[in-house]
């Protein structure tokens, strides 16, 4: 099926001048040329010997770098053209659901009001902050089906561990030590780190023939010395875990705690809530489902939602609605204290919020459909040369599988998706999950057209096509992007972390 | 039903029938019908965004503390800083707001160039040879920085000194109920660690120490490196960025690891957050070190490029084995910070560093001049934060400043517990900390200083 509009996500017309290296801030730095500007403020600056033990102060200001505002402005933003982003195209990013982030959430998170407020100002001064935390509690209780939560984690990983420590908490008040966590072979990588940092030992558990959990298995695995299991479902294999309602039970049975690692709730809002399935402790990647961009890296957020039994453990202080219909602070009766250094990421909460109330409870319900039915599209549109790992329907993203393109052309999941890249798409995860063999792991999102998801097919088509008859193109590839494929080892081997490394 | 999704119904029809499915809702057939929501989720409905710009502007006019309602005197690990146009307008651009982490270095090589100009500029301000690429605040950065230390000392004891951040010393002990690191925490003497309190301990093998405590005060790193040679131990130092540039650095101190607060480098206040974690390390711990660390290499031409390097220590790869179980991080404020550093310069920052301290010493000299009002510690240098006591209670005393138009500081009762080793149970609930940035004018010192001595009387 073709459609006749031009896709609107391709980027391969973006235009790259040249490919000359980009020199850094220090190559560009002339001694004593200068950009900033300070306000006039009529306080004299006395010598700091003055004021400070003079053997504590440096010989000399620590040399940054000497640029003018012009080439500044020149130099951030040539760096920015040789950027792929979700503003420039389709990013199709498995596991990391790179939907388009909505400009208004952009304009809230600058507004004076929000942005410029000390995280230390009392209450009284903050009401609009501690009302638009708590409005954002009650929301993403709601959306999730639990009972009460933290805002402070900064992201996945980060509330992967805090919602461990309730467990452990949770246990703990229990009289009851309790050692293993049990976890998927298709899980993050995020979720064993933290549950080695949380002090559990980690127990895997096999994936079956289906890409579901093991249920036999885990029953194997099951006794009183299970704190819990951390499951992600969807999986990420773009799976629901069918038999999740079996699961609950035989964890509960045993007196362990079930953890969902939210990261891939976008397939399932408004349809089915992990409070419903039976979880107890779940994190949200708002810089997944809720649209708050990903800044090269992070920024995230990761809220921690609970199931009534462990509300009493969260980390405080809460945002909290008071009677009298104000709002304050208050720890929780058995807190596990504090996991942030102030009270989350509260400009990425601003963003998320925002675009909750933009889509409301029926709008996430189309955000969950629309992102399902993008990736089963696709699924089904490129099986011919990419099957799927598991071949049925799908959630939020297809895990295909490159093993016969392989073995047929020598032709590796990384080349193909170094090859899409010239085509004008981020390419999909690759390898990950790690249980899948030449995993290619495509996540297109609810914000992609239909014109997108096409040219993106057409795309892996040629790809494959080419693959057959000149493997070397691939395998060559990428040709069009301001580098060519990097050599790693050595970067590791000769490692050069900062300018002053050279040699 | 405003969104942000492409897909027209002709469309969604044609996708279905692709599919063979009748409808969108057997794509979710997998699941079991008894678990699924009916009905709706319990929530409004979507609206359109000028509806939703109006109400969260209401929300924002809730707060009346905002610097640009009230003159912002308070310090104590967030500052007011002069962001400029430059640095907002560079720092927004939507490619690097949207990319996610450069997995793909080959069309990322705009992020992994800024985060090594960013590393290098922090490895230079911290005099260790390695930053990585953030974490997510100071307080995440203190902890890992226990985890590197307790792993490579081999001991769990970790002497941590009062002068740290209170709210960061308590992300620190949240965390160790996890690791099992016994913190022990050494209260201050005239705004110092008290080292001697400790002394013989062989059971720490990691020594936290501020550069400056959140007091202001200036701590004794000779002393403590002392005691670090002494019992063999990992040597950790908080440091501010800003007066990094002009104090000896933690790495010409002597400490193996360095980390910091990155805020006051180009991140507005922000309620808290995003900030930015700074990490740096000496060589012989690179192989401990958490989160991303971008490399500069070769591409198949030969032409300079930047990646992600070491990646064996990630969780990724080496899962409960790795070194951190960081993934995202807070990469766009450390992008935001190298522009703010590249805006600056040399001199700049060393000025703002410089104004910082002078102009906390000019507000301290006014408002101590007042009667009833006292330094916490008298005759103490202090370098951008200092701490006063008066005869009001702390909260009273801001609530008042608030309706005079000004964020007077912050009081310590709200930030440091009760008991805490750092202050004087006895003055605890009458002192506030004060900061004055390179923002604040000798006219509102003024001001401040009559408000201040109005609401005392
Ligand atoms: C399945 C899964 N779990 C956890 C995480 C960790 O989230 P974060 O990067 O926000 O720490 C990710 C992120 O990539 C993920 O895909």
């Amino acid at each position: 099926m073709t459609a006749g509009a031009a896709p609107g996500g391709r980027a391969s017309s973006a235009p790259l001048i040249g490919n000359d290296r980009e020199p850094t801030l220090f190559e560009m730095s002339v001694p004593g040329r200068t950009a900033y500007q300070l306000r006039t403020t009529g306080i004299p600056v006395r010598p700091l010997a003055e004021l400070l033990p003079a053997e504590l102060l440096a010989e000399s200001p620590t040399d940054i770098a000497e640029v003018s505002e012009r080439d500044l402005v020149a130099h951030f933003t040539r760096l920015s053209h040789r950027q792929f982003s979700v503003d420039l195209g389709a990013y199709p990013l498995g596991s990391c659901t790179m939907k388009y982030n909505p400009k208004l959430c952009d304009t809230i998170a600058a507004m004076p009001g929000l942005a410029d407020v000390h995280p230390a100002a009392p209450a009284s001064m903050t009401q609009g902050w501690l009302e638009l935390m708590v409005e954002l509690e009650d929301a993403l209780c709601e959306v999730t089906g639990m009972a009460a939560a933290t805002l402070q984690p900064s992201a996945g990983a980060a509330g992967e561990l805090t919602g461990l420590l309730l467990m452990a908490a949770y246990h703990e008040a229990n009289g009851d030590r309790r050692r293993r966590v049990l976890i998927p072979d298709s899980a993050h990588g995020t979720n064993p780190a933290s549950a080695a940092l949380s002090g559990y030992e980690v127990t895997t558990i096999p994936t079956d023939e289906r890409g579901l959990v093991d249920l036999a298995a885990l029953r194997e695995a099951l006794d009183a010395d299970v704190a819990g299991i951390m499951l992600t479902n969807p999986n990420t294999a773009g799976l629901f875990e069918e038999d999740i309602a079996e699961i609950a039970a035989a964890v509960h049975e045993v007196g362990g705690l079930l953890y969902y690692d939210g990261a891939n709730l976008n397939a399932i809002l408004g349809v089915v809530r992990p409070g419903d399935m039976g979880f107890d402790i779940i994190h949200m990647n708002l810089h997944k489902t809720f649209a708050t961009p990903h800044g090269g890296g992070g920024p995230g957020a990761g809220p921690v939602a609970v199931s009534q039994r462990v509300v009493d453990f969260l980390p405080g202080p809460k945002p909290t609605r008071l009677e009298d219909g104000t709002f304050g602070w208050s720890t929780p009766p058995r807190s596990i204290g504090r996991v942030h250094g102030w009270h989350g990421n509260t400009l990425v909460l601003a963003r998320a919020l925002t675009y909750i109330k933009v889509h409301g409870g029926d709008g996430l319900r189309r955000v969950a459909e629309r992102a399902v039915l993008n990736a089963n599209w696709l699924r089904r549109r490129i099986s011919e040369h990419y099957p799927a790992a598991h071949d049925r329907i799908c959630m939020h993203e297809v895990v295909v599988t490159g093993t016969a393109l392989k073995r047929a052309t020598g032709v590796r999941a990384i080349d193909v998706a170094k090859r899409l890249l010239e085509e004008g798409f981020h390419s999909p995860t690759v390898y990950f999950p790690l249980i899948i063999d030449e995993a290619l792991m495509f996540e297109p999102t609810e914000t992609e057209s239909l014109q997108t998801l096409e040219a993106l097919a057409e795309a892996l088509d040629r790809i494959a096509v080419e693959a057959h008859e000149h493997p070397d193109e691939v395998t060559a590839a990428p040709r069009t992007t301001p580098v060519r494929r990097v050599d790693e080892a050595r970067a590791a081997r000769t490692l050069i972390p900062t300018e002053d490394a050279r040699v | 039903m405003p969104d942000y999704m492409p897909h027209t119904e002709a469309e969604i029809e044609s996708m279905l029938a692709f599919l063979d499915l009748a409808s969108i809702d057997e794509l979710f057939d997998a699941i079991p019908k008894a678990l699924q929501v009916t009905g709706g989720l319990a929530m409004a409905d979507g609206a359109p965004e000028p509806d939703v710009a109006f109400e969260m502007q209401r929300i924002a006019a809730a707060n009346r503390g905002a610097a640009s309602r009230l003159v912002c005197f308070a310090g104590a690990g967030a500052y007011d800083h002069e962001v400029p146009s430059v640095v907002r307008a560079l720092a927004g651009r939507g490619e690097f707001v949207t990319a996610y982490t450069p997995y793909q270095p080959e069309v990322a090589q705009g992020m992994l160039q800024a985060i090594f100009e960013f590393q290098t500029l922090i490895s230079r301000l911290y005099g260790l040879p390695i930053s990585n690429a953030s974490l997510y605040d100071g307080a995440a950065s203190v902890t890992e920085a226990i985890n590197l230390a307790v792993a490579s000392s081999k001991r769990q004891g970790v002497l941590l000194s009062t002068g740290v951040h209170p709210t960061w010393r308590s992300v620190v002990k949240t965390f160790a109920r996890g690791t099992g690191h016994e913190i022990i925490e050494v209260g201050l003497v005239d705004g110092r660690t008290d080292l001697a309190s400790v002394a013989g301990r062989e059971d720490i093998g990691t020594v936290v120490v501020p550069q400056t405590t959140f007091l202001g005060t200036l701590d004794d790193l000779s002393a403590a490196r002392a005691l670090c040679d002494q019992l063999g131990a990992v040597m950790v130092v908080v440091s501010d960025p800003v007066l990094a540039s002009v104090l000896k650095s933690p790495g010409a101190m002597g400490a193996d690891v360095a980390v910091g607060e990155g805020q006051p480098l180009g991140t507005a206040l922000s309620f808290g957050g995003p900030y930015l974690g700074l990490f740096a390390c000496s060589a012989a711990q690179v192989r401990r070190l958490p989160g991303r660390l971008v490399g500069e290499t070769l591409d198949e031409e030969g032409r300079r490029a930047y990646v992600t390097t070491l990646r064996a220590r990630e969780q990724d790869i080496r899962r409960e084995k790795a070194t951190s179980n960081v993934c995202s991080n807070q990469t766009l404020m450390a992008v935001t910070a190298a522009i703010q550093l590249g805006w600056l310069g040399t001199s700049g920052l060393a000025e703002v560093a410089a104004r910082c301290i002078s102009s906390t010493r000019h507000l301290a000299e006014a408002v101590t001049a007042i009667d009833g009002v006292e330094l916490l510690l008298e005759g103490v240098p202090v370098a951008r934060d200092v701490a006063i006591t008066t005869p009001l209670a702390g909260e009273v005393l801001l609530e008042r400043l608030a309706d005079e138009g000004f964020l007077g500081g912050v009081a310590l009762s709200a930030l440091v517990e009760e008991g805490d080793g750092s202050v004087d149970p006895a003055l605890r609930e009458r002192t506030i900390v004060m900061s004055a940035t390179e923002r604040r004018t000798a006219d509102e010192v003024e001001r401040f200083t009559t408000a201040m001595a109005t609401v005392i009387r």
